[in-house]
């Protein structure tokens, strides 16, 4: 069986292609293309700009997808969309190409969860059986384990995501949203070892951003470390220097920032996530979803799950960051079991709960 | 990438005291242990927060000291109140009682309570009364029903000396009951499970102390939802529970009020979408 998958909640359109052999051997990627739309530095995407941007790139990017993986239309047996949850302007506007395309193919839709993509992918790659998921990307924070045929949530933000903690203080610091803000606050905190006091909200299982990032954009506006002047300096200077403030009490620099801001932040996701590993009894932990790439989040994890005496899986950047084929395997796996969206139901929607989905092809 | 977990070594003294420290549980956050306080006859509870390695060290310290200060404050003021929860013996929020020095965890030794959880009690009970109570006549099933409607009152009232005292618990459920054994026992009637003893509450892990309905309301309610899951058959006696919470305190009616507004809510959003 071969699907498309279409994903575009974000500032990502991307089409995958995936292979699921008939004789039940390990699903095969045939196709993964992508585009990201980046604003400029301090801005961040807006719905309408992206929306244009996935309009002119998504049909460059189904031909592309369908010619690198040497299949025709007649190949194809579903096409599978993500209808949320996202911005709703570019999530219509990859749901109006996939209505298109299955009209125009005469081929069934699958509406996918964007989360259950993420973690059904996940799964496929690292092979976790049955593990708890860490989803952290710029829109969605959660701790996820399966029950009786749901993803249930265990913890989540509640407020703001953490990867959108991490992009709109990138903004503030005027650092470059290309390749991903989240990257480039990585590579600058590398270069400090310095922690600057930041507050820490963890509540049970759930935790908030908002607070730390007024309290953190608080402290790069009274250093006077924000605005495109200071990134200008910064990019100017020896990019291989110890970028860490000497004086312990004295003016931090914006590495010593980013180093603080990420170990907080990162900090608190294993935290809630050694909890609900604690709470199900379960030793296994997967990361998924953009802000997943972190090494140092990746690391972090790596330890904890080490104490418990557990295992961490965790995908690169090809599976971590919104995919076409994630949405693919998702879709797949409903499609192989009946579901499939009639045209009237491929509505998409910006809130779309994890845990509302039926997981109907999971039975354990 | 498995290795095999073995607990985290116990910081200087409860390194080298005989009989050696026992585990009894092993939460996210901390490790229980049985020991025992300055002479081998006196058992005392150990709670030990480990340094947590993946954080950063400054970061590792502030959280763990804030924490295990905090509980222990919420606890000797309970003490001070007159709520029953184990007496603080000692404790030590810097981390120097390591081998080498920089153990960075904390630890609290506690007054050891002797007695079951009423989990356990509630539990035992449930199942010998789903084995025998066709074989009970009416009086003695009221009998049974009236015994564990005096337990909850009394854990009503203990609730009420709790929050009156401006301290709430955070993680309220029965797990986190205890019944002090008393030193004359009494007829435990035809299910052998007594119900008699001092309610004790234990874990103040995640306490604070603050005095607004909000935080009780949702105290109690962290507590009725998890009787509903774990005591299906003494749920319906909840309400005793509720009746002895009113009549300890003053503000216990507006807290009660409260709880209304807090259950038509929930504590999160629905988890089934």
């Amino acid at each position: 069986m071969i699907g498309i998958g279409m994903e575009g909640s974000a500032n990502k359109v991307a089409i995958g292609i995936m292979l699921h052999p008939d004789d039940g051997s390990e699903a095969k990627v045939l196709a993964n293309v992508r585009h990201t739309y980046n604003a400029p530095p301090g801005e961040g995407f807006l719905p309408k700009d992206t929306a244009r941007h996935h309009r002119a790139w998504v049909v460059k990017l189904v031909k592309k997808a369908l010619k690198e993986a040497k299949v025709t239309v007649d190949d194809v047996d579903c096409i599978c969309f993500t209808q949320g949850p996202g911005m709703g302007a570019p999530l219509q506007s990859v749901a109006i190409a996939a209505r298109m395309l299955s009209l125009l193919w005469g081929k069934k839709l699958v509406g996918v969860n964007h989360c259950v993509g993420h973690i059904e992918m996940g799964r496929l790659i690292t092979g976790a059986t049955n593990p708890v998921v860490l989803y952290v990307s710029g829109g969605n924070t959660q701790v996820i384990a399966y029950s009786s045929q749901r993803y249930r949530i265990f913890g989540e933000t509640l407020d703001i995501a953490v990867g959108n903690c991490l992009d709109r203080f990138a903004r503030t610091l005027h650092i470059p949203n290309d390749p991903a803000p989240g990257y480039n606050i990585e590579q600058l905190a590398k270069k400090s070892k310095r922690l600057v006091d930041l507050p820490y909200v963890v509540k049970g299982m759930d935790c908030s951003f908002s607070g730390i990032l007024a309290a953190i954009d608080g402290l790069a506006a009274s250093w006077g470390l924000g605005g495109p002047e200071q990134a200008k300096a910064d990019a100017e200077s020896d990019s291989n220097a110890e970028h860490t403030s000497e004086d312990p009490d004295g003016k931090p620099t914006r590495a010593d920032l980013c180093f603080s801001l990420q170990e907080t932040v990162y900090a608190m996701l294993v935290e809630i996530t050694e909890r609900a590993m604690a709470h199900v009894g379960s030793k296994e932990v997967l990361i998924v979803g953009g802000v997943g790439c972190n090494e140092r989040l990746q690391e972090m994890m790596a330890i904890m799950a080490r104490d418990r005496g557990g295992s961490i899986f965790a995908t690169d950047e090809r599976f971590c960051i919104d995919n076409g084929i994630m949405i693919a395997q998702a879709g797949m796996l409903s499609y192989k079991t009946g579901l499939t969206t009639p045209l009237k139901e491929t509505a998409c929607t910006q809130r779309f709960r994890t845990d509302s989905v039926w997981v109907k092809w999971r039975d354990d | 990438m498995t290795d095999e977990y073995k607990p985290p070594a116990l910081p200087s003294p409860f390194s080298n005291t005989s009989p050696a420290p026992v585990l009894l549980t092993q939460g996210a956050e901390a490790h229980v242990y049985k020991t025992v306080s300055l002479d081998p006859s006196i058992p005392a509870a150990l709670k030990i927060r480990p340094s947590k390695p993946y954080r950063h060290p400054i970061l590792d310290r502030r959280l763990t000291r804030q924490r295990i200060i905090q509980e222990a404050r919420c606890m000797v003021k309970l003490v001070r109140e007159g709520v029953s929860v184990p007496a603080v013996l000692s404790m030590d929020w810097e981390g120097q009682g390591g081998e080498n020095g920089g153990w960075g965890g904390a630890w609290l030794l506690m007054e050891w309570i002797d007695g079951p959880v009423v989990r356990i009690v509630l539990e035992q009970w449930e199942a010998w009364m789903k084995k025998n109570s066709a074989s009970l006549d009416q009086s003695q099933l009221e009998q049974e029903e009236e015994r564990v409607r005096g337990l909850l009152r009394r854990v009503g009232h203990a609730l009420g000396g709790l929050h009156k005292a401006g301290v709430v618990h955070g993680d309220l459920t029965t797990s986190n009951l205890m019944l002090r054994s008393p030193s004359t026992s009494s007829d435990p009637g035809p299910t052998g499970v007594s119900m008699e003893g001092e309610v004790v509450l234990i874990d103040f892990g995640l306490a604070s102390q603050t005095a607004q309905d909000e935080d009780r309301a949702v105290d109690l309610y962290v507590l009725e939802r998890a009787m509903g899951s774990t005591h299906p058959r003494s749920e319906p006696l909840f309400e005793a529970l509720m009746q002895g919470y009113r009549e300890s305190y003053k503000g216990a009616t507006s807290a009660l009020k409260r709880l209304a507004d807090v259950r038509l809510r929930g504590r999160k959003r629905s988890m089934l979408g």
